[in-house]
This record gives structure tokens, sequence and C-alpha cells, in this order.
């Protein structure tokens, strides 16, 4: 058939090696509270950007919830963010300032009523070890529940020009991340 | 730390056709990433369906796009066999970016992330569910009506989380 071709084309293990694998966090049987990246100024010389890979479910009780995303445990009002977002049926767009412990509120992963679905979430943080630059995140994710479900992008803006060195993030609804989520940190080189 | 994202298969069209399709995909990766840059015969709607399943019910996919004038959001209720991927245009380059995390476990139904421009008509982002937890191992991209033209490209990467 034209256009159908067999992977493998490529050898790999031959290509530069400027986008890495730091860490993976797959949440065991319970779930847990957060997901946290930590020491990750370690990485300042040899990365300029960072980002996450998630499947993402949680345990609150309705169809969708979200992720609060946290750096450097700043809990004061150091985080602002915009977001746009359709539900399949409207679109809207919101934005929320001098926010505390809260970087984005992606609606935008799975909650409880259906087991097997999982949100997706791609997170790019740039330039994650400058130390002249406030940080700024950038979200693509969603969710589609069969019936219900969510697609947003986020803006975020952490006004602190301290290096990246941790990563926490959390349910939206204070619910646990559930089992079988997956969350993959990788760094990319200038 | 090791290289991991990685080109596994590539496909610039030399004759026009209205699937493309990557199979016999190693589970050796934790993403995919499927990057299709190209045009049409005729303005088109495009479809991403899993391990040639089109099964009616198993699939669903929420939509945000733009026209340039208006913003929208739909769940379009006769597309249950297949993923809405987005558009491709006859007239402008149509680029696709469409992201399948974890594609390869077997205990999550899969969900694809979805980017597409045509750059002079529309902009969309969906989000796309197959009701499936099995391993991905063939990705199909293809067109409502018409072809993929001549010189159009479809690459697929793998992602290797540590």
């Amino acid at each position: 058939m034209i256009g159908n071709i067999t992977a493998g084309l490529y050898a790999t293990g031959s290509l530069p090696t400027s986008y890495e694998s730091i860490t993976t966090v797959t949440v065991g049987s319970g779930g847990q509270a957060s997901i946290d990246f930590t020491s990750l100024s370690s990485y300042s010389s040899t990365y300029k950007h960072l980002q996450i890979r998630a499947i993402v479910k949680t345990a609150f009780a309705n169809a969708q919830d979200g992720l609060k995303i946290q750096m450097n445990g700043a809990t004061g009002a150091s985080y602002n963010y915009h977001y746009l977002g359709g539900n399949g049926s409207a679109t809207y767009s919101g934005a929320g300032g001098a926010s505390a412990q809260t970087f984005m509120q992606s609606e935008s992963v799975a909650g409880a009523t259906n087991a097997n679905i999982f949100g997706v979430m791609v997170l790019d943080i740039l330039d994650a070890f400058s130390t002249n630059k406030n940080k700024t995140l950038r979200t693509i994710g969603g969710v589609d529940n069969n019936g219900s479900g969510v697609v947003e992008m986020w803006s975020g803006l952490y006004l602190s020009t301290s290096a990246t060195d941790s990563i926490k993030i959390y349910s939206f609804n204070g619910s646990n991340i559930s089992e079988y989520s997956h969350f993959a940190l990788y760094g990319i080189k200038d | 730390m090791p290289s991991t994202y990685e080109p596994i298969a590539t496909n610039t069209l030399g004759s026009a056709t209205g699937t493309i399709t990557f199979s016999s995909i190693p589970s050796t990766f934790t993403d995919l990433i499927l990057l299709a840059n190209g045009n049409s015969s005729t303005l088109v709607d495009t479809y991403l369906r899993f391990n040639n399943d089109s099964t009616s019910g198993l699939y669903s996919t929420t939509r945000l796009y733009g026209n340039g004038s208006t913003a929208a959001s739909d769940r379009p209720a006769g597309q249950t066999n297949q993923i809405l991927a987005g558009d491709f245009s006859t007239s402008s380059n149509t680029i696709t970016i469409i992201q399948i995390n974890n594609y390869s476990n077997t205990t999550t139904n899969k969900t694809a992330l979805i980017r597409a421009n045509i750059a002079n008509s529309i902009v969309f982002a969906n989000v796309g569910l197959w009701r499936n937890n099995n391993a991905i191992s063939t990705v199909s991209m293809s067109t409502s009506s018409g072809t993929f033209s001549i010189g159009s490209t479809f690459t697929l990467y793998g992602i290797k989380a540590a």
C-alpha cells in the first residue's frame, strides 16, 4: 500500500544528544500526593530548557481535575498565569495573578470517573536555569472522557530569577495522583 | 545521559496517497511524536487511528480551534471510529504535531494531544481518546477525502524516558 512504511528506517544511537532524559516518576499503588523533582540546579551547566511529559490521573471524584505547579518551594504570591481552553462546546480564557502556591491549574487531567482514561500534558520551562530571567512556563494538556473533556493551553510566570531547583506538581483539588500516572523530565541543551 | 529523542521512520510522499501508516512501531520508547508537514488535493479533515482499529464508539475528540475571527470548541458526535487530527490544505502547508504519551503501556486508554495549523486559515488544539489499553504498534493518518500531496512529509519520533 502506498504510504505504508515499517518503522525502523533509522539506526539509533548516532544522533546528537541535545534532548536527554533526566528522571521519571511512575506512581505506584495507592497514589501519591505530589510529584517532586528536586536538586535540579545540579543540571544548570548541562541543560538550558526543561520539559515534562506526562499522563496523569487523580483520585478526584469528578471526571476532570487539574494540576498545580510550584517551583523552588516558593509559596508566596509570586505566580501568574493565563489560559485558553475548550470543553467540547465552548471556549474560555482566564488569568490569575499574585497567586500563592499555584503556578498553573490546568483542568486537563483525568479524575476518577473513568478508570482507564488519563489526561496528557506537555510542560516546557524555557531558560530554566537562568539567573537573569523570571521563569516562564507553558503547557498544552487535555483529557477526552468520551463525552466530556477539555483541551487547554497555559502560560505561567514564576517571578523569580533564581535557577530552577525543584518542581512540585500536585492536584488542584488536593486528591492523590493515581497509580500508573507517569511524569518524565527531560533536559534540552543549547 | 542517553540520547532519547530519535526519528523512528519517515516518509516523503513520492506519489499522492490518502493514508499514511507507520507499522511495527517498537515498544522501546516512552512517547511518540508524529510530525506531518504538507498539502492535500483538497481541503480535508485528517484522521488518526491506532492499530488499524476502526471500531465505532472507541474514539472521541475534543477540539479547540480558531479561524482568524472566531474561536470554537466541539466534540464531533459522528467521529467515533477515529480521532480528528486537524485539516490539510491545498494552498498553505499544514503542520500537524501529534503527541502520543505512554503509547506502549497496557494499563491505560491512549490519549493523543494534537496541534495543527494551516497558516492562512485555521489553528487547532485537539485531544483524542482511543478507549483501548493495548500497546500502540501502528499509527495511521488519513484524509477525509482526496489525498496527501506529493512531497508531504511524515516523520515518527520516539522519546525514551530514563
